[in-house]
């Protein structure tokens, strides 16, 4: 087993030190941040920002129009309008809104004149705003107390999720456990997929350059696998472990930064529900969702489900030749469970107790990905315990499965050279005697 | 005592006798040639014999005892036909790697790296990385990468392709002194001038079977066709046809006679002297090896075919 130790050693250090390795432990938690800082910041530049002249012949709407942070009203004279129709544009607005004498119940003819088309989000918050203008102008009209009314309205009811034999004061959050279970299954997938490739690449560079008959003639084809296989999964996990050590760093220094700013600006806050969802959201996650329990799962199910497919992985890489383009094609097999997985993942975690989600948390082939999705929902409770005992089981024998497999497979692929070998090929190898 | 016995080996795959029934034993010590064509199963063997594949039937004995390969692969260095070393690892560290998975101790490895490095004038390329050495420079890694552990059983499958006569001779040297050291080396090739060289005992396999088997003097005097070489005083035309031999060519004003059958060498030069001819050279001409190995092999058919096994 020394030699084992050598062969992981080797595919272990000479990733480590590879400065892709390097630079995409550093740069891949970098783009996640810019991603997430790219979108919150064009979230809130809510599209374009106009300057538009209201010339209101029906006196219905002047004192109604409230501007907003993106459309600003400003009542203009008839003198603007008419240059605005005879094509002179007027500098400081993007466009006239024109609203003939108008019937209140049959509202025809409201124009709006610019040179420029509006983008329908603008479009779309013009006419709610018209429209709500309108409203008002038809309840003074019906002679309704609009803040009688507004009273009535104000007492949504939004219910509160109880779960039976956990603590009275936790509350279930769906939207919260949907994202964990997103983000997790997702994480999954990606270390799967790329690591399980990586397996692959590195068996087929190998075999074309025949390093790997040099290597059967010191090692069994068995262990050369299993050390590829184990190293690159421990550059894996390496990997995975300094972005945890990273996250948790960075949530400590900025969290105590931000304590002081956040509770500060909460108090300020003009809406005190925002500032109880988050404190919900937090105690959500500090009581409700067990944190150590999903990073044990996740870690089992990235070693076994990794383990799994990695050797699938391994088989393909020694049964492809030079071309990279029979590698696509013998890797479609493998890779469509894996993109079926994601596929239902966005299912399941809608519906997580449903029988698509307990099977496929269930079948090795899908389950660290929906598993995954499904854990942070709670255990026991959405996922039951004998759910959980199955699905380890069944990864576990599904991994000794593949790897035995693999083991045949790679042990023939390994050393032909020449003709590409397709499935009937590689069902051969596998059940030939020893 | 014979290091490594084959008996009665067979191996089959799908569509071919890789290796037919083929016996053989290596002495210790020996230089021992495998010959064939392409295809005649000769990888196949040499597979079997590292213990990459195992034999359908048949027994391999190593040093007396049966092969082991789980044990027995750390007393063997092959060096494949295909040379293949890792093309982004350094030079040094890649000896080393290798060396260790023979199964030596990181110390001794190094050791053993640093001598034959010395020995080879390899110093400075330690800290290379593979993609950047020579085609010659690679394979005179993977040789020394081949006996760094100091196996007991060397495997050479084509060791001098694409090496210049200097840096040939330097590995030629080497095989030399491996074996006077008490090495066994196999030395697979499709060149019969260096097997005429370096070998002492050669085995000729075609199609999955042996053809030949025996030191390299041996099978010339077998395959012997009484033709001698005469070269002769200026005395005008020598005989084509005699009762005791016949004229069957000349070359660089020396005449080649074959003896007819029942006549010996002495009668052939009596004839000569009892006609007043000077003889000024006279020798046997045995076939080379090269002769031998196209006469034997150019009876069967060139490529392999393909055919159902049963």
């Amino acid at each position: 087993m020394n030699k084992i130790f050598l062969i992981i050693r080797r595919e272990y250090t000479t990733r480590i030190r590879n400065k892709t390795f390097i630079l995409s432990t550093i740069l891949t938690p970098l783009f996640f941040i810019g991603l997430i800082g790219a979108t919150t910041y064009f979230s809130q530049q809510n599209g374009e920002e106009l300057s538009i002249g209201v010339y209101d012949e029906s006196g219905i709407f002047v004192s109604q129009l409230k501007s907003t942070e993106n459309i600003k009203y400003t009542t203009v004279p008839a003198a603007v309008y008419d240059s605005i129709v005879a094509k002179k544009p007027v500098d400081d607005f993007n466009g006239v809104l024109h609203i003939p004498q108008i019937n209140v119940d049959d509202p025809q003819g409201v124009e709006y004149i610019s040179e420029k088309q509006l983008g329908i989000f603008s479009q779309a918050q013009v006419d709610d705003d018209l429209n709500d203008a309108l409203e008002k102008e038809r309840m003074v009209r019906a002679n309704i107390d609009t803040a009688r009314l507004a009273a009535i309205r104000n007492n949504e009811i939004s219910i509160r999720q109880r779960l039976i034999g956990e603590d009275d004061d936790a509350e279930a959050n769906a939207g919260i456990s949907s994202a964990i279970g997103y983000v997790s299954g997702l994480l999954i997938y990606m270390l799967m997929f790329i690591y399980g490739t990586m397996v692959m690449r590195g068996i087929m560079e190998e075999k074309v350059s025949r390093v790997a008959e040099v290597m059967v003639s010191s090692v069994k084809p068995f262990q050369l696998m299993m050390g590829k296989i184990i190293g690159i999964g421990a550059v894996g996990l390496t990997q995975f472990l300094i972005w945890i050590a990273l996250f948790v760093l960075g949530t400590t220094l900025f969290g105590s930064a931000m304590a002081g700013h956040e509770a500060h600006q909460i108090a300020q806050s003009q809406s005190p529900e925002k500032a109880m969802v988050i404190a919900g959201i937090m105690k959500h996650v500090t009581t409700q969702i067990n944190i150590p329990m999903l990073i044990g799962a996740f870690l089992f199910y990235f070693v076994f489900g990794y383990l799994f497919y990695a050797s699938l992985f391994a088989a393909v890489g020694s049964a492809v030749n030079e071309d990279p383009q029979d590698a696509q094609s013998m890797m479609l097999p493998i890779t469509i469970p894996i993109i079926f997985s994601i596929i239902v993942m966005t299912r399941v975690i809608g519906d997580p107790t449903g029988s698509l989600a307990v099977w496929c948390s269930i079948i090795p082939f899908t389950s660290p990905i929906i598993m995954m999705a499904r854990l942070p929902f709670g255990f026991p409770g959405t996922v039951a315990g004998w759910e959980l005992a199955l699905s380890v089981i069944s990864m576990i024998g599904g991994f000794l499965f593949t790897t035995w497999l693999s083991a045949k497979i790679y042990r023939t692929g390994i050393l032909m050279y020449g003709k590409k070998a397709g499935w009937k090929d590689m069902m051969q190898w596998v059940f030939r005697k020893s | 005592m014979h290091l490594l016995e084959l008996k009665n080996i067979r191996k089959y795959f799908a569509t071919q006798k890789a290796v037919d029934d083929i016996s053989f034993s290596i002495e210790k010590g020996s230089i021992f040639g495998l010959l064939g064509p392409n295809g005649a199963g000769k990888t196949t063997l040499l597979r079997i014999i590292t213990g990459i594949f195992f034999e359908d039937s048949g027994e391999v004995l190593f040093e007396g005892r049966k092969f082991d390969a789980a044990k027995d692969v750390s007393l063997i260095g092959y060096m494949p036909e295909e040379k293949g070393l890792y093309k982004k690892m350094k030079v040094g560290e890649q000896a080393l790697y290798f060396a260790q998975l023979k199964g030596l101790s990181r110390t001794r490895a190094t050791e053993r790296v640093r001598y034959w490095f010395n020995k080879l004038e390899m110093n400075t390329w330690w800290n290379k990385k593979v993609e950047d050495l020579s085609k010659g420079m690679h394979q005179k890694l993977q040789f020394i990468i081949t006996v760094l552990h100091e196996p007991r059983l060397i495997i050479l499958d084509e060791p001098f392709s694409g090496l210049d006569p200097v840096n040939a001779n330097v590995i030629k040297d080497e095989i030399f002194r491996l074996a006077k050291e008490g090495s066994t080396i196999i030395f697979s090739t499709h060149r019969m001038e260096q097997v005429e060289e370096i070998c002492d005992h050669i085995v000729l396999v075609n199609k999955g079977k042996k053809l030949l088997d025996g030191t390299v003097q041996g099978v010339k005097q077998d395959f012997k066709e009484n033709v001698y070489s005469l070269e002769l005083g200026d005395t005008g035309p020598l005989q084509s046809h005699t009762d005791v031999y016949d004229l069957v060519g000349q070359k660089n004003g020396k005449f080649h006679v074959r003896i007819k059958g029942g006549h010996s060498a002495n009668e052939l030069l009596q004839l000569l002297l009892n006609q007043g001819i000077s003889v000024h050279s006279f020798n046997e001409l045995l076939p080379s090896l090269n002769d031998i190995f196209i006469r034997l092999v150019e009876t069967t058919p060139a490529s392999r075919q393909f055919e159902q096994v049963q």
